[in-house]
């Protein structure tokens, strides 16, 4: 098959949620031809869905809120794994990133001064997300589109990237198709973003869509991009569990933000039972101090424990369940009809009180909610240098989900629609720049496009009536039961050679039907990227001997000292997935001193 | 577990048929969830298109027994009493494949809206606006392009003048931007001309089938339509708009 489709960008940005929006907007006001690919339609993707907010220390409601405060919590929050320079730029650029949005036409709720409100969210010191109800995500992601529409930037929506091509060393372009007809297109580029987002697919309960295959950590890795930390994966505490098709679906933070409390099937509220030493300072010890916190006076109370970091509330939920004082549907109680009057339940929280309605038929202005944890977020990702936002490939960046390094072994709620925007846009910029530099196009090889598509093609010729859905269901199966919240050297050793033979059935599977939109077809090839992380998870998690943040090891429960010191990284030697130490690097003292003490 | 039979729309714009599917249908099930299940047991190559499964993105939208709908935000069990369930594109579309229709209209008439401009800033760090100031606005932008009222309006299903008329999506889109309280751009020739507003007849279909409850006629359009009628058939202000120009 032959490509009749060929664009030369200067820069190509892979992927349309909020980190790549913004890449191509920062990219375009550089005068550099900009081209953004997406899989689905234009503001379709997981930004949207996100619900709780943005965080940045704005300061709106306190003024002792800065830059420093957010990067403490960020660094306590991810567990000694972070990049403290990706952590210090992330702190200090975001307020400006935020109000950007501002400018170009996003309303945030206001606080009673007219400025933009900020709401309190896990790990974070201070009232700091901003947001628009629960519905922030559809808010940046509208805001973005309509600005990226307007400025220079040639979309193409429903066109699926499946093969990076580096030549003479840099990234040289990519192969993708387009879904409605199922046609090959190749995209020459000087530098190439990255915005894939993440990999949630791989596991059975989960957050994420049908996109979330990691084509992005999967594209990068094959041409020898080094993957970070990819054993850090982030088990939100609050997903819905019932009905059975729902499992998975986010109950937004924002509902414990707002005062929401959980218990367990004897009414217990157990979280002030699960209080970490790092925390333990900072958080109310008795129920009475957690009301009057909740209840607005946030000076002299501390935070309650519902609001410890979701690694911390996850795994609590999951020991509750465990001990068999879960709720009827195997998860936890989750009220805040207890604490708020109906309208301001739904006045806050619109999109929850809804979901609930249409989806499970209860009323949480009435009654609580059940809920336990869901695969949400992936802290690991492409390695990038914390300035530019480049990978280990010359000329290939990636920024948001896809990237690694920020949020270390845990993320903290809010701070990853910053992270988008504060380096999606560093990422345009830095791609822009050295693609002016760069005089004309390389020549992708012939016989490199052709294998590419050969083998693109073979469940078309592929007799075997496997079919890639029964594939995708017991890889989903391996991954939730064995490289899940809790894991055992012996399961993930299994994992692995499950995730291994799965490789080699995928190579036989079939497809019926035709190029043109089809979803078998379409889920085989996305089945190459979501096989890849899963391995790199696995391995990561085999790698580190400990618990530590979003990984927990049943047969090493405590987090150890000597793993602190080094991150896990995973790359391509040969046709082998490997997977090596590398020290966290160290932050300068006063920044360490910070950390350590406070401001 | 009970069986329910599905028919649905199998084919292109030019030539298809109703394929009926019988299906386990399970407790709390919605009708994206039944088409699912069509696909990975029965025919993986049925196209549709979905995202977030929880009525955010407004990607699944059919019609569900001719009524525009999310079946990602539909309960099988709203059709209890209803023999068979029929799952058809949306008509107002042209179809790509099976229950997916070509929408690449409505971005082009998304492009045509003159975008938001803010008037200088109230502070160095921004603006300053109430609440209640920003409500009107924060009700048109809930919308999640599920493009169900596009599919209604009989503007564009029946008369098919995608070319002359934005749509009542778009009518929403441009009256977040008039409403947001620091935008200082004037979109009354665009809503006159491309923007089409004359075509809407207030049948209030649109609000209808709204799944974002967003009140699309009497919020969004007839406010815009008194600010055309302002501009251009009161008298007093054309005159007043006349001398001005000169
Ligand atoms: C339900 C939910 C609620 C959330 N709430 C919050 C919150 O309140 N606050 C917060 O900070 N975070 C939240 N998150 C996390 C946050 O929304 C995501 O991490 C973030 O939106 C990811 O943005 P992104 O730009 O990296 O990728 P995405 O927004 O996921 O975009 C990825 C893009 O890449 C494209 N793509 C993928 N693969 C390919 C390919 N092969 N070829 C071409 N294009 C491709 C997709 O089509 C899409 O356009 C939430 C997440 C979920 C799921
Ligand atoms: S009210 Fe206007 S826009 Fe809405 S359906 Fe009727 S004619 Fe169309
Ligand atoms: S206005 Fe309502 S029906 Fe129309 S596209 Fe937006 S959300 Fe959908
Ligand atoms: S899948 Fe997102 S609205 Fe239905």
């Amino acid at each position: 098959m032959e490509i009749r489709e060929h664009h030369d960008h200067d820069v190509l940005v892979i992927g349309a949620g909020g980190a790549g929006l913004r890449a191509a907007v920062a990219a375009a006001e550089t005068g550099v031809s900009v081209g953004l690919v997406c899989k689905s339609l234009l503001g379709k993707a997981h930004t949207v869905m996100a619900e709780g907010g943005i965080a940045s220390a704005l300061g709106n409601l306190r003024a002792e809120d800065n830059w420093r405060v957010h990067f403490r919590d960020t660094m306590r929050g991810g567990k000694g794994m972070n990049d403290w320079r990706m952590a210090q730029i992330h702190a200090q650029e975001a307020p400006d990133r935020v109000r950007e949005l501002e400018a170009w036409g996003a309303l945030f709720d206001r606080t009673e001064d007219g400025r933009m409100n900020q709401r309190p969210f896990g790990g974070h010191t201070y009232a700091r997300l901003a947001h628009v109800g629960d519905r922030t995500g559809l808010e940046m992601i509208r805001t973005l589109q309509d600005h990226t529409v307007h400025e220079d930037v040639d979309i193409f929506m429903e066109c699926t990237a499946i093969r990076l091509f580096v030549v003479d060393g840099r990234v040289a372009g990519v192969l993708a198709y387009w879904r409605p007809t199922g046609e090959f297109i190749l995209f020459r580029a000087k530098s190439i973003v990255l915005a894939s987002g993440g990999i949630g697919k791989a596991w059975r309960v989960t957050s994420n869509s049908w996109e979330y295959t990691g084509d992005g950590m999967a594209m990068a890795y094959s041409v020898g991009a080094e993957l970070l930390g990819m054993e850090f994966v982030q088990f939100h505490p609050t997903g819905m569990v019932w009905p059975p098709s729902v499992r998975g679906t986010l109950v937004t933070e924002g509902v414990r933000g707002e005062g929401g409390v959980l218990t367990n099937s004897e009414g217990d509220r157990f979280m002030f039972r699960y209080i970490p030493e790092l925390y333990r300072a900072d958080t109310a010890d008795t129920e009475a101090e957690a009301d009057r916190w909740a209840a607005g006076d946030r000076i002299n109370n501390r935070r309650p424990p519902e609001l410890l970091t979701r690694d911390v509330v996850a795994k609590a939920i999951e020991s509750e369940v465990e001990a068999g004082r879960g709720s009827s549907h195997g998860g936890a109680f989750l009220n805040i009809a207890e604490k708020r009057d109906p309208d301001y339940i739904r006045a806050k929280l619109p999109s929850m009180y809804h979901q609930f309605k249409e989806l499970a038929g209860v009323d949480i202005t009435k009654e609580a909610m059940e809920v336990g944890p869901t695969m949400h977020y992936v802290m690991g990702g492409i390695k990038v240098d914390p300035e530019t936002a480049e990978s280990t490939v010359p000329g290939l960046y990636a920024a948001g989900e896809v990237a690694a390094g920020l949020h270390g072994g845990n993320r903290l709620g809010g701070n990853s629609l910053s992270d988008l925007v504060v380096f999606g846009r560093r990422a345009g910029e830095a791609a822009a720049t050295v693609a002016k530099r760069q005089q004309g196009w390389r020549e992708i090889p012939t016989e490199e496009l052709t294998s590419a598509i050969t083998k693109a093609l073979a469940p078309f010729r592929n007799k075997d009536r496997q079919n890639p859905f029964a594939i995708q269901e017991e890889l989903q199966q391996v991954m939730q039961h064995k490289v899940g919240i809790a894991r055992t050297q012996e399961g993930l050793e299994e994992a692995l050679q499950e995730i291994r033979a799965l490789q080699s059935s995928l190579e036989t599977c079939s497809a019926n039907g035709e190029g043109a939109y089809n979803p078998g077809w379409n889920t085989w090839l996305d089945l190459h990227s979501l096989l890849v992380v899963s391995e790199a998870v696995t391995l990561s998690a085999l790698d580190r001997r400990e618990s530590r943040g979003g990984h927990t090891r049943i047969d090493f429960p405590d987090s150890d000292p000597e793993y602190g010191n080094h991150t896990t990284i995973v790359s391509k030697t040969g046709k082998q997935m490997t997977t090596t130490r590398e020290p966290v690097p160290t932050p300068p003292d006063d920044l360490e001193k910070l950390i350590e003490e406070g401001v | 577990m009970a069986k329910r039979i599905f028919e649905v729309y199998r084919g292109h714009e030019q030539s298809g048929q109703l394929e009926s599917y019988t299906v386990d249908v399970d407790e709390g099930m919605v009708i994206l969830d039944a088409i699912h299940r069509i696909q990975t047991e029965q025919a993986p190559d049925l196209a549709v298109r979905w995202n977030c499964k929880a009525g955010k993105c407004g990607s699944c939208s059919a019609e569900v027994n001719g009524q525009p709908k999310l079946t990602c935000m539909t309960r099988i069990s709203d059709y209890e009493n209803e023999g068979t369930i029929t799952i058809t594109p949306m008509k107002a579309f042209p179809v790509i494949k099976d229950l997916v229709t070509d929408v690449s209209q409505n971005y082009a008439n998304n492009k045509a809206i003159p975008r938001f401009k803010p008037r200088p800033k109230d502070a160095e760090d921004g603006w300053r606006m109430k609440q209640h100031e920003v409500e009107k606005a924060q009700e048109m932008r809930k919308c999640i392009e599920c493009f169900l009222c596009q599919d209604v309006c009989h503007v564009l299903r029946s008369h098919s003048k995608h070319e002359e008329f934005v749509g009542p999506a778009f009518l929403v889109r441009t009256a977040g931007y008039s409403m947001n309280p620091i935008d200082n751009e004037d979109r009354t020739e665009f809503l006159k001309e491309r923007g089409g507003l004359g075509y809407c007849n207030i049948t209030k279909c649109c609000t209808e089938v709204c799944p974002e409850h967003i009140t699309i006629t009497d919020n969004a359009i007839i406010p815009l339509k008194e600010r055309v009628v302002d501009r251009y058939y009161d008298p007093l202000k054309s005159l007043v708009r006349l001398i001005r120009r000169k």
